[in-house]
């Protein structure tokens, strides 16, 4: 099931890291393997940590479901797609032209990816954006990200020590 | 042999040394594999990420796919890859088993309050810089916004899946595909 479920996120998951998030949210409602605020903590941990966001995304959500077997499925799962088509895109004899094709496929997928984005930004909001604090500090922190082009760790650590200034 | 433990010194190193994926570890990897190693040449490694970044799958596994390709056919890409995704399996494993203490503290549960916070603002942003980057790309601006908000629209009334959003957006780009061959 996990395997399948992240082979399936592998192959449909286009534009890398963040792109895996909405699917993922989509796992939490269908089978409960992880709560959507579980899945928040995982982000954050995610970009705070070495590797693709994708890769740490995936270990860690397996991790929730079932144990070191679980992130180790989840993981090869998640890169066995990955394998599978760029293998066999080398193996093709007319290449150059495949990929150009699968570029133009590609590029039309992307909208339908940023909003997918968007709506996981949206129910995260929902479910902590709970007062004007919160708020204040969401509205702050994302005016930053425009002004100062840090890194996300920089950013996640920042929220954090808010977070316990304001006893959010 | 030596090429096997080189191959995967780089990648493992690139997997351990980079935050954030995708172009993040562009700098990284041209280090590892252009500079100290000549597996490569910049060219190709710059090719590798715009191909990796429209298919399928997380780019930075795509691009480690492709440089093991190069260097050992099919088991040089699984070799690349499991060194790239190490780092990932077994720094997140451990964080994970120790996370629920971790935040079963008081303060813990502020600290998280805020960091989920700034969770949400980072992704509005990665949203942001996405639709900026369609936007300059592509030549049908019209398309692209109808595709945005027919998924958008679908996902907040319909409650559709992340599936069915791609899967439907794959199909509608497939349709011009078909159009241009039929006129010829």
């Amino acid at each position: 099931m996990l395997f399948y479920e992240f082979f399936c996120i592998g192959l449909l998951a286009i534009g890398g890291g963040a792109a895996t998030i909405p699917f993922l949210f989509d796992l939490s409602k269908k089978y409960g393997w992880f709560t959507p605020e579980d899945l928040t903590d995982m982000i954050a941990v995610s970009e705070s940590t070495p590797g693709p966001i994708g890769v740490n995304m995936a270990t860690f959500a397996g991790f929730e479901t079932a144990g070191v077997l679980g992130a180790l499925t989840a993981t090869l799962a998640l890169v066995l797609s990955s394998i599978i088509i760029i293998v066999l895109l080398n193996k093709l004899v007319n290449r150059l032209a495949c990929e150009e094709k699968l570029h133009t496929l590609l590029k039309g997928v992307q909208p339908a990816v940023a909003a997918l984005i968007l709506n996981a930004a949206f129910q995260i909001g929902m479910n902590n954006l709970k007062d004007w604090l919160g708020i204040g500090i969401f509205m702050s922190l994302f005016l930053l990200m425009f002004l100062y082009k840090k890194s996300p760790v920089f950013y996640i650590v920042l929220a954090g020590a808010l977070g316990y200034l304001f006893k959010l | 042999m030596k090429v096997w433990v080189e191959l995967f010194v780089a990648f493992f190193k690139t997997g351990l040394l980079t935050f954030g994926g995708g172009y993040a570890m562009l700098p990284v990897l041209k280090d590892e594999v252009v500079a100290k190693r000549g597996f490569m040449r910049e060219d190709e490694l710059l090719n590798y990420f715009a191909i990796g970044q429209c298919t399928p799958g997380i780019i930075a596994v795509n691009v480690a796919t492709f440089c093991g390709y190069k260097l050992r056919k099919t088991w040089g890409a699984v070799w690349a890859t499991f060194a790239m995704i190490l780092p990932s399996l077994l720094i997140i494993m451990l964080i994970a088993s120790v996370f629920k203490t971790l935040t079963s503290y008081k303060a813990a549960g502020h600290i998280l309050a805020g960091v989920r916070v700034g969770v949400c603002a980072l992704l509005l942003k990665v949203v942001w810089d996405l639709c900026v980057r369609i936007y300059k790309n592509t030549q049908n601006k019209i398309w692209a916004i109808f595709i945005f908000a027919v998924s958008g629209i679908g996902l907040l009334l319909g409650h559709l899946s992340a599936v069915t959003v791609v899967v439907f957006a794959l199909l509608v780009s497939l349709m011009p595909l078909f159009i241009k061959r039929g006129k010829k």
